[in-house]
């Protein structure tokens, strides 16, 4: 099954970059762990290793195959994800009130981050068909428009609001990628437009506080305003060098919730001020920028359209997190991809990486 | 799938890819910038709330000066105050220690858990109190049983006490919390909203010493508001103790000998203007304002109509005879009359087409000065304010320390009243009438004394003519006992009268109590010898009161003020004297002499006002 061509074309310095953020995940997680959990921090990072295990596992099988297995299976996969997710909103296990995950012994299992991929696929599968030079017209966006807001319904319901922007994000993303024709994105503009009210009336209370909070967070310093405050003032104190690994005030006394997961870049921020935290960010786009050259190389539309898709779902991802940790969106609840923890994400995002070194792999492959 | 030989199509992707590429590049420099904005131009200021996030302080209440008298009794002090809280986080896993703890304080059991519950959300470190200020067998039952109550802590505050209730409350007075009148004032200068401050008597007049200084702790703490480490403490200055002037003894007897009346004694060392009593009924516990009153508490202070919040020491009244004391000093001064000098009383006088009665009905007959302040003739002063008018009389009236205030130092003195035509004209637009004179010379009328300075002015005549200015405070002790700052008598000035006529004042007054026809004949004393002047102040016309439908109903209100004031010397110069005022309580040889002569002789008996060490005295430690 390997050909030498394989390895040749192997995209080494991604997979590099991946290990290099993740372990700046793993290193900024104690960091962030450390003065709350009480000599429990390496646990944590423990956990957070062992997902990246499995991930590593998942990245090899997503891509020892050529990837257009994904082209043949394309609907089972999708049907699975939906089932999941429906699954989900009926046996899901509840935390702080979202019914977002399945129990699997001692983990849980995130579908509304598995079918991120499976909707990337769909599209990859549908456009890499219908594109046209001109642009795609209405018509030719019906067949996706309901397999992306089929499962962001779901979503919706479970509740999850960052899963479900996300999911019309990379869709959106993909979308606009393969062009749209002027009238049939006029029209969709519209439909958006007319459609925000009526989200407006379906987002539950705490997701309208959300968004009035993040127009004014110090309306409720105490409240939901209380994350962004408390974010903000510890990227900023960070300054231009920060405070130091391990060091950061902010982070150490608690004031920052959620300091592993959503609001990790504040801690890393803290901690290597503008240097290190502009570095960061310059790694992913270095990251991104890779994923792209991928896509760029790509020698099939289906291998270009998944690739994109899987570069724009961790760019959406990466962009929203930190804008939110900076206070320039509303809070949503979305991770940043390898360095947050949590294990569902990591295991996306790492099977993802592996459909991206997938189709680089095999650019001058045909089966 | 036959797609994928279609390189011509796929060059039309690839071509897109750049353009992806351009706009993550605009969006990543989208956050860079943030990134800028927040740490390099916004750092400073990030940085500062961090370490404001961070730190808290935590204020060190000052301990607050006692307040002793002349003998070391204590008056005022701090007592420990417990006040039983839970902290939420240590209370987590019970379930039974709220219900319990509900139970044991009689508190509302369902509240309690509602605010629990709140803390452990929001700072679970932080400590809910749920009863504060218990009793010692409380305190003993919760102490006891700590351990079935997780989380339980019992933390001890100081409160102020005043262990002599309401025998010295207006003088030593109480505290409460600062007004934002008084921060705004800058009255209490190193005082912040929630400090407690002097409100009344001695506790407000010298805050400023017995008060001391807030000391602090600079706390860092987490977000759940536990202190994770101290970083700087800045200790308490304790309050120094003040020692007044005081005699609490004499203050007791004093209170015993008032009962039910209502009105003030003073009592004043002659030699030093010490106060050595000051007495105001009714009275009221200034342990009320400290512990929290009940409502029928505050009714009693806001509306009871004898007002036991007024300082009736310090409030002006009409003086009646006593004021003849000062018409006396006017008439022999300026000279218009001579210790020979006599007039003839036949019960009235009739000038201006109307009868000036003297009180006693028959008349006195003809009478010298001596006789006349002893037997209190009216007659004779209304010829003698004929002759001096208001204006000189209001001379001397200033001179003996009436019509201003007499520099005690308490808010609430009032200066009294002494009138002349220039006032009446300011005041009603209407030219003196010489009739008006013959009011204000036997001591009714316009004019005001306090009972405060009358017995300043009766020390004076004793102790020949030094018109003290009044003292409250002996010294000020710091807590280790060493004196901080001592407090000499000061002299306000001197009475205007000659040595020679001051001593024919002094037998008129001897007259008064010791002489065959004296007003105060009844109270005197065998063995204390003493002397004084009556008075009676009248609140309406004798007419009026004497009506058959006022007698039926025997109106206490329309009753006559009684007034004494008398003094007592010892063999060595030293001596007292007192001024007695009994609202309403009729005449004063009736009803103010006696109070004055028990109080003189309970002075008198003892060794003196400042005891040496004697077996009856106790050890104010105790």
């Amino acid at each position: 099954m390997f050909d030498r061509r394989l390895l040749q074309n192997f995209d080494w310095a991604l997979a590099l970059m991946t290990y290099v953020l993740a372990g700046i995940g793993l290193l900024t997680i104690y960091s962030a762990m450390a003065p709350t959990v009480q000599g429990g921090a390496t646990a944590f990072v423990y956990r957070q290793a062992l997902w990246f295990a499995f991930g590593s596992l998942a990245l090899v099988v997503a891509f020892i195959p050529h990837y257009n297995w994904l082209d043949r299976w394309v609907w089972v996969l999708y049907a699975l994800c939906i089932f999941l997710l429906i699954w989900v909103l009926f046996f899901g296990k509840t935390v702080s009130g979202a019914r977002r995950w399945i129990s699997l012994g001692p983990f849980t299992l995130q579908p509304s981050e598995l079918v991120k991929l499976a909707v990337i696929v769909v599209l990859a599968h549908l456009y890499s068909e219908s594109a046209r030079e001109s642009g795609l017209s209405l018509g030719d966006l019906v067949k996706p428009a309901i397999f992306v807001l089929l499962p962001f319904v779901l979503i919706l319901l479970e509740p999850d609001l960052g899963g479900a922007l996300m999911l019309l994000l990379i869709g959106g993303s993909m979308t606009l990628f393969v062009k749209v024709r002027r009238r049939a994105f006029a029209w969709l503009v519209g439909f958006g437009a007319a459609a925000a009210p009526l989200a407006w009336f379906l987002l539950k209370d705490y997701q309208k506080q959300r968004i009035f909070t993040f127009l004014n967070p110090d309306r409720d310093p105490l409240g939901a305003g209380y994350h962004i405050i408390q974010s903000k003032i510890a990227i900023g104190s960070g300054g231009l060098t920060g405070k130091g690994y391990l060091d950061g005030s902010q982070k150490a006394l608690a004031y920052l919730p959620e300091q592993h997961t959503d609001f990790i870049f504040s801690v890393f921020a803290e901690e290597w001020g503008l240097a290190g935290s502009s570095a960061l960010l310059f790694l992913f786009l270095v990251f991104l920028g890779l994923g792209l050259n991928i896509a760029f190389r790509s020698k099939d539309p289906f291998g270009t359209v998944l690739a994109v898709g899987v570069v724009v779902m961790i760019f959406w991802q990466a962009f929203i997190n930190v804008g939110m940790v900076m206070g320039l969106m509303p809070v949503v609840g979305v991770p940043m991809p390898l360095v947050s923890y949590g294990g569902s994400s990591v295991l996306t995002t790492m099977i993802g990486i592996g459909l991206l070194l997938s189709v680089g792999m095999r650019r001058f492959m045909f089966e | 799938m036959n797609l994928y030989l279609k390189t011509g199509w796929n060059d039309w992707y690839r071509r897109r890819v750049p353009g992806v590429f351009l706009l993550l590049l605009a969006a990543f420099c989208i956050l860079f910038l943030r990134l800028f904005q927040l740490q390099v131009l916004g750092g400073a200021q990030y940085h500062r709330l961090s370490e404001n996030n961070a730190i808290r302080l935590q204020a060190l209440a000052p301990h607050r000066g006692l307040i002793l008298d002349a003998n070391g009794y204590c008056l005022a002090d701090n007592r420990p105050s417990f006040d039983v809280c839970i902290v939420p986080w240590y209370a987590r896993h019970s379930q039974t220690v709220l219900p319990l703890l509900s139970e044991i304080l009689s508190i509302d059991g369902d509240r309690l858990a509602e605010r629990v519950n709140q803390g452990r959300r929001s700072a679970p470190y932080s400590p809910v109190c749920a009863r504060e200020d218990i009793d010692r067998d409380l305190l003993a039952v919760i102490h006891a049983r700590l351990p079935e109550l997780p989380g339980v802590i019992l933390n001890v505050r100081s409160q102020r006490h005043y262990p002599q209730d309401g025998a010295v409350a207006h003088l030593v007075g109480y505290v409460g919390q600062i007004s934002p009148q008084e921060i705004a004032d800058g009255r209490f200068p190193h005082r912040r909203s929630g400090d407690l401050v002097g409100k009344y008597g001695v506790e407000r007049a010298f805050d400023a010493m017995i008060s001391g200084r807030y000391g602090g702790r600079q706390v860092e703490v987490d977000a759940k508001g536990q202190v994770v480490s101290v970083l700087r403490t800045v200790p308490a200055e304790p309050g120094s103790d003040i020692r007044l002037t005081l005699d609490m003894r004499l203050q007791n007897r004093a209170r015993q000998l008032m009962g039910d009346n209502t009105g003030a004694v003073v009592a004043v060392d002659i030699r030093t203007g010490g106060i050595l009593a000051m007495v105001s009924q009714p009275d009221f516990n200034p342990n009320w304002f400290v512990d929290g009153m009940s409502t029928d508490q505050w009714n009693f202070l806001a509306q009871d109509p004898a007002r036991p919040l007024e300082n009736k020491a310090l409030l002006a009244y009409p003086p009646g005879s006593v004021y003849k004391i000062v018409s006396a000093m006017a008439g022999l001064e300026e000279g218009v009359i001579t210790p020979q000098s006599t007039f003839f009383c036949s019960g009235f006088l009739e000038f201006g087409g109307r009868d000036f009665r003297c009180w006693k009905k028959g008349g006195h007959g003809r009478k010298a000065l001596v006789a006349a302040l002893a037997e209190s003739c009216d007659v004779y002063f209304y010829e003698l304010g004929l002759l001096l008018g208001v204006d000189r009389l209001a001379w001397y009236a200033h001179a003996c320390g009436l019509g201003s205030v007499t520099g005690l130092g308490f808010d609430n003195e009032s200066p009294g009243l002494v009138a002349t035509a220039a006032w009446k004209r300011a005041r009603f637009n209407e030219s003196w009438m010489s009739g008006e004179t013959l009011s204000v010379v036997i001591g009714q009328g316009f004019n005001l004394v306090t009972p405060l300075q009358m017995a300043f002015l009766t020390a004076a005549v004793a102790n020949g003519g030094i018109l003290y200015k009044p003292q409250v405070v002996a010294r000020i002790t710091t807590p280790w006992g060493g004196t901080e700052e001592s407090f000499a008598p000061v002299v306000r000035g001197r009475l205007p009268v000659s040595p020679q006529n001051l001593e024919v004042i002094m037998q008129g007054l001897w007259g008064a109590v010791n002489g065959p026809a004296g007003t105060a004949r009844a109270a005197r004393l065998a063995d204390v010898p003493f002397s004084g002047k009556t008075g009676t102040a009248q609140v309406v016309g004798r007419g009026d009161r004497e009506t058959f439908l006022n007698r039926i109903y025997d109106r206490r209100d329309f009753q006559n003020h009684a007034w004494f004031a008398g003094y007592h010397v010892g063999q060595d110069g030293e001596g007292i004297a007192v001024a007695v005022f009994v609202e309403h309580g009729g005449g004063g040889s009736a009803v103010a002499a006696p109070i004055a002569r028990d109080l003189i002789a309970e002075y008198a008996r003892r060794a003196g006002p400042v005891a040496a060490a004697g077996a009856d005295v106790p050890d104010w430690r105790e």
